[in-house]
């Protein structure tokens, strides 16, 4: 096993002790870039090459000097017996949505591919003092809208590591699969509707969306705003509790940051689930489709492997204490994503008014009469049709005629939504529920290039059992919990209260220790194989 | 009923949103607008109660856990050379931006 195999916990702690430098995490990190990489993700990419569709292309900017930099820092605090911090000599990738300064920031569009920021986003300036090595900017979809990292413009999109065939999901695609090929041990991406927990469940990886306002998202390029949530991708639910003991907390920067203390997430991990009400709701195993040739909204049951990987994790929680409490309703999920469509539209559409060619963003190069046409021009050449439909869409359902009928409307069942779990998680109610157990995603990894690729409702309802914690603010975790029939990943997906990260990473992590020595914990990615 | 985005309104969006778009762009971007108003139209089934609030956020903010407000207080750049190697054109020190269109009162 190559270091860049280890838990980041691990990594952390050999450097700490000298066992190994923190160049040499670097180097066995750079290492696997070489051999599962190929290139980057790139605005000219050209024409596809034979050995595109083998590899994984997470990466749109590989930053191994700024690492090296990092790494001999941290090992001169190690031999000069300074605390090095508690990611010493972890190598981690940062999705392209974070300023660094002095590296690239594109947003995975056009119109952010000059910018490079002056300044650092508050979560990635914690990870660099923690003395984690910031190896690169991970590809997403653009402006991290999408559910499969197809829609960059910087191609080659990334590919999944258990079968390069098929999508990484999004929008943290790339985060999902540097983690999962070993490319670094953690990654920071962003989620607003399901964008850390639905690659993280495609790549077999654990993806932790907090709650909203317990990461800073100073310094990361807003989608929507009041749904946005910075959060860790890691290989172990232990590397993504130390991450976010490291990321979260307030930040004078961020206003909606909360003032709330950050526990110590990696010291209670091991307090086990017995006595812990655990729910699952009929509404999380029963799946919504648009189908388009009969103009209708489907409902059908979820798949049986997804569904049979979410109750034996059930029985196993079973078996270890936990009281499972079945039947638990929460009867507006099957509204998270069209509430998501107008809510997340009208905030991106307001979040994009600011490329304009002059304040930010690509200006056209071509002759132009008037600051009107600049604009329009600017836009046209700079963003792709993803950020192009959500404007539209933004526009139109918040126009003062069809507000009341649509976003309003929309503002109110996502009163609905958080109040589904207020009541399931109320200590007086009837389920007093310390967590929700569910399928992260609907399906395992869709392929690349398919049918998903340009309908933009049907890659939608790929979120529909992640976006309602986003409407609700509420924190989810999502981990492995085996394959199915073709071999992909599947993830499942804890949810609990405000604030309730700690006991999420128990349970996640109590999971993980039963099934430790399960069969399926020994399969590798097939880049890896 | 859901209500379609037809050529006319779709051409007065693309105008307030300030975008050029290509026909075949125009095409797909309209086709996929009334295909996400549909799956938004479920929304109008559901029996909402006059008195439901918005929720313009999921999480409530106490004085407790919120930010103190930020001083409005001017911090200068330590490197403004930085900043005007991102800008498309600068002169002297400046950021070059194009001529506003204004209309005398």
């Amino acid at each position: 096993m190559e270091l860049c195999d280890l838990p980041a916990h691990k990594i952390a702690e050999m450097v700490r002790s000298k066992q190994i430098s923190a160049e040499e995490a670097l180097d066995s990190a750079l290492r696997r870039i070489d051999q599962v990489e190929g290139r980057p993700g790139s605005l000219d990419p050209g024409p596809a090459r034979p050995d595109d569709a083998e590899k994984v292309h997470a990466f749109i900017t590989i930053s191994a000097e700024l690492a090296r930099q990092q790494a001999r820092a941290v090992d001169r605090r190690v031999a000069a017996g300074e605390d090095p911090g508690p990611l010493a000599g972890v190598p981690v990738t940062i999705k392209d949505l974070f300023a660094v300064q002095g590296l690239p920031c594109t947003a995975a569009s056009r119109m952010l591919s000059n910018f490079i920021p002056p300044y650092t986003a508050t979560p990635v300036e914690r990870l660099i003092q923690a003395g984690a090595l910031v190896l690169g900017k991970v590809n997403l979809d653009e402006f991290a809208y999408g559910s499969s990292s197809e829609s960059s413009a910087f191609q080659p999109f990334p590919r999944n590591p258990w079968d390069t065939s098929r999508t990484t999901g999004g929008s943290s695609g790339g985060s999902a699969a540097s983690v999962a090929s070993g490319e670094c041990h953690l990654s920071i991406g962003t989620d607003t509707g399901g964008s850390v927990r639905q690659p993280a469940a495609f790549c077999g990886v654990v993806g932790v969306k907090p709650t909203y306002g317990r990461v800073s998202r100073y310094g990361t390029i807003a989608f929507s705003s009041s749904l946005d949530c910075p959060g860790p991708l890691a290989r172990n639910v232990h590397d993504a509790a130390l991450m976010l003991s490291v990321i979260a907390g307030a930040d004078p920067r961020d206003a909606t940051s909360s003032a709330r203390p950050v526990p110590d997430y990696p010291a209670r991990l091991g307090e086990g689930v017995r006595g812990l009400r655990i729910g699952i709701s009929p509404d999380y195993f029963r799946i919504t489709i648009p189908d388009h040739d009969i103009n209708e909204i489907q409902h059908q049951a979820i798949g049986a492997e997804i569904e049979q990987a979410v109750l034996r994790a059930a029985g196993r929680l079973a078996e270890l204490g936990a009281d499972i409490v079945e039947d638990v309703p929460l009867p507006h999920t099957q509204y998270g994503i069209p509430t998501y469509f107008v809510i997340s539209r009208v905030e991106a559409a307001s979040n994009l008014h600011r490329y304009d060619g002059v304040n930010f963003g690509h200006r056209t190069s071509k002759e132009v009469e008037d600051l009107h046409e600049l604009y329009r021009r600017s836009r046209a050449e700079g963003f792709g049709l993803q950020p192009k439909l959500r404007i539209l869409m933004g526009m139109y359902v918040s126009a003062a005629q069809y507000s009341e009928q649509y976003y309003n409307r929309a503002l109110k069942v996502r009163t609905l939504i958080r109040r589904d779990f207020e009541a399931a998680f109320d200590s007086q109610g009837p389920y007093r529920l310390d967590a929700l157990l569910t399928p992260t995603t609907t399906t395992t990894a869709f392929p690349v290039s398919g049918n998903m690729h340009e309908d933009s409702v049907l890659m939608q309802y790929a979120d529909q059992f992640t976006v309602t914690a986003n409407h609700a603010g509420i924190p989810g975790l999502s981990i492995p919990a085996g394959f199915d029939s073709a071999g992909l990943p599947i993830g499942i997906q804890l949810l609990g209260p405000d604030f309730s990260e700690e006991r999420l990473f128990q349970i996640g992590h109590a999971y993980e220790t039963v099934t430790r020595d399960d069969e399926w914990r020994k399969a590798r990615p097939k880049v890896l194989r | 009923m859901t209500q379609e985005i037809n050529e006319e309104l779709f051409e007065h969006l693309v105008l307030l949103a300030a975008l050029q778009l290509e026909p075949d762009e125009a095409r797909y971007l309209r086709g996929e607008l009334n295909r996400q108003l549909k799956a938004v139209d479920t929304l109008r089934a559901i029996p909402l109660d006059p008195e439901v609030p918005t929720a313009a956020h999921g999480v409530s903010y106490t004085p407790q856990t919120s930010q103190p407000a930020r001083g409005d207080l001017w911090e200068p750049y330590p490197d403004p050379r930085r900043l005007l190697e991102l800008a498309p054109e600068t002169q002297d020190g400046y950021f070059v931006v194009p001529k506003t269109p204004h209309t005398e009162i």
